[in-house]
């Protein structure tokens, strides 16, 4: 980096001394981008050459390399200990996706060769995961046969489990002699009486324990589960499901909680509940929040550690990059007449390939936060961008299936969310309705940077105030943003423009067509 | 009695089988049932049948009312 560009960024800390940009908790704002250097967001900062080694693939952990790296969950874990009221275990379809939906069940050997065929064919597929569709620690047998089978044949791929935790404190030896070096715990309450109205029952010790008990239970074993993973050094992440009017205050009380016990990243997300998926909060009619609810709660607990923003909420057989599925690919009919060759070499250089492009993102986006560097303003925006992946904006606007949100203010560009949308463009066609879906689903951004876009949905855009933007065309996605910001600044300066607070938007509710 | 798996509500997870004591449920494509000769309705292992305890969907193990109750050897 250029000794010039230290100094610029330097003084752009000093003017945002409290920016939400700077995490807490050893992830200080020492990046070579003035950005935090959390693993969640940033390259690798000042996190240990150890950590960074766990994560700069895993695009679960990483948001940066979620843009580059897929992962694949096995279905091999059907049975669930604890029933939670966003959760209805009928349920099964292979247009949606959500946590605990599948549509194969699959038996470890036949898992293992699902995993070798899609290493095959997907060489930057480096995680496998086993989060359900119950609760991996409630299947241990088939859990820890699946890990030992890859682990042998495909000993470049990390291994990560996601479990309710209430077994995990039995396991955690397990799973540290397995070398299952991340663990996800879903935590949505420290508090039992808050619990009691998440969790009807949990089966423990041979037991169904209900109510506050059943919570309480629930809760010691969760967080004893967190503090014997931290002792052996297996990354953990908390995810939780913010549910408005139960838990989406406790949420802060979680998160100092899980921070304190040393956690790795806390992924707060929204609760999906159409009455159609027949869970008890769908038939009772307990929404999720809004985006700006989300975003308010996420940078409220960003100050305390790192959060996760980036989480898709796929299923428990999803596979590819975040934010799409190739599951249909690999069914197990499809997977035992594939042709599996499995070279390690190849996928080696693959993969380095990706870290060359990445650094490149990484690079151009300092240069071009260089360039902000005399500003001073304390606007900030949101961006929707339409990308297939690879950091760029490289999808047309009615192909999009979904939206990455960045916001961008002096300090730096950053991911802070994504939206799902239906296909604008449904086999050639545009709907006006579909406009509309996609207008109330980025309705907090001022601007949407695509590859392409035809002139009908422009106008509609522009008139909804959302400039739609196709100058940074098949560009990278944050140096465009921090351009695109440093000229929305001239432009409000000379009068061109008049800032306007943007309102409210909507996270989708429906079944999510994978 | 022994207990039974109501077909049309069981949703295949196999959470019974993981926690029967006497093995008594077996899975014949992708279908459980319970095996009334080895059901003990868990007299004698547990205080609450475990299959009854784990199963997520309410109502879908209930007593086999052609069988006897299990009377546990004196």
């Amino acid at each position: 980096m250029e000794p010039g560009n230290h100094n610029a960024i330097a003084q752009l800390r000093v003017m945002h001394p409290a920016t939400r940009m700077s995490g807490g908790n050893g992830c200080s704002s020492k990046g070579d981008n003035g950005k935090s250097s959390c693993g969640s967001s940033a390259g690798q900062g000042d996190l240990s050459p150890k950590v960074w080694e766990k994560i700069k693939n895993h695009p679960c952990y990483s948001e940066e390399a979620h843009h580059h790296y897929a992962r694949m969950h096995v279905a091999v874990a059907p049975a669930c200990n604890i029933q939670c009221n966003f959760c209805n275990r009928k349920y099964d379809c292979s247009n949606e996706s959500r946590p605990g939906v599948v549509s194969e069940r699959l038996l470890p050997e036949q898992a293992a060769r699902k995993v070798l065929a899609v290493a095959s064919t997907i060489p930057q597929m480096t995680v496998l995961g086993i989060a359900g569709p119950g609760d991996p620690l409630a299947n241990p047998e088939k859990t820890f046969k699946t890990f030992e089978l890859v682990a042998h044949t495909a000993p470049d791929i990390k291994l990560c489990l996601s479990t309710n935790g209430l077994m995990l404190p039995d396991y955690v030896d397990r799973i540290a002699a397995m070398n299952i070096d991340h663990v996800t715990i879903t935590i949505n309450m420290i508090d039992p009486h808050v619990g009691a109205k998440i969790y009807p029952w949990i089966f423990f010790n041979h037991a169904r324990y209900t109510g506050v008990e059943a919570s309480r239970i629930l809760s010691e074993r969760q967080l004893l589960g967190l503090e014997m993973l931290t002792e052996r050094g297996i990354l953990c992440k908390v995810n939780s499901v913010m549910i408005p009017g139960i838990n989406d205050r406790h949420l802060v009380a979680v998160n100092k909680a899980v921070k304190s016990r040393g956690a790795f990243l806390h992924n707060i997300m929204p609760l999906i509940s159409a009455p159609e998926h027949g869970t008890a909060f769908g038939l009772n009619g307990q929404c999720g929040p809004t985006a700006q609810e989300l975003k308010l709660l996420q940078d409220s607990c960003e100050g305390e550690m790192q959060m996760m923003r980036h989480c898709r909420q796929c299923r428990a057989d999803a596979v590819g990059l975040l934010g799409e599925d190739r599951s249909a690919e690999f069914t197990t009919e499809k997977v035992m007449a594939m042709e599996v060759n499995y070279d390690l070499a190849n996928r080696l250089r693959y993969q380095e390939k990706v870290e060359m492009k990445r650094q490149a993102i990484v690079a151009a986006r300092s240069v071009e936060l260089a360039t902000l560097a005399g500003e001073q303003s304390d606007l900030s925006i949101l961006i929707a961008v339409a990308t297939k992946g690879g950091g760029r904006i490289n999808e047309h606007f009615g192909h999009a299936r979904e939206f990455q949100i960045y916001e961008v203010s002096t300090a730096g560009s950053k991911f802070v969310g994504h939206r799902r949308v239906d296909n604008y463009c449904q086999g050639g066609y545009a709907e006006e309705d579909s406009l509309e879906t996609v207008i109330r689903a980025i309705n907090d951004c001022h601007a949407v940077f695509v590859a392409r876009i035809g002139s009908c949905p422009r106008a509609g855009l522009t008139s909804a105030g959302i400039e739609p933007v196709d100058s940074f065309a098949m560009e990278y996605i944050e140096q465009s943003a921090i351009a695109y910001f440093k000229e929305y600044l001239e432009r409000v300066r000379s009068g061109e423009v008049e800032h306007a607070q943007r309102g409210d938007a909507e996270l989708r509710q429906g079944a999510l067509i994978a | 009695m022994a207990y039974m798996i109501k077909d049309s509500r069981c949703t295949g997870c196999s959470a019974c089988q993981n926690e029967c004591p006497n093995s008594a449920i077996v899975e014949k494509n992708f279908l459980f049932s319970i095996d009334p000769m080895k059901c003990t309705e868990c007299i004698g292992f547990f205080a609450e049948p475990q299959c009854v305890a784990i199963c997520p969907i309410p109502k879908t193990i209930n007593l086999n009312p052609d069988v006897p109750r299990f009377q546990a050897a004196v």
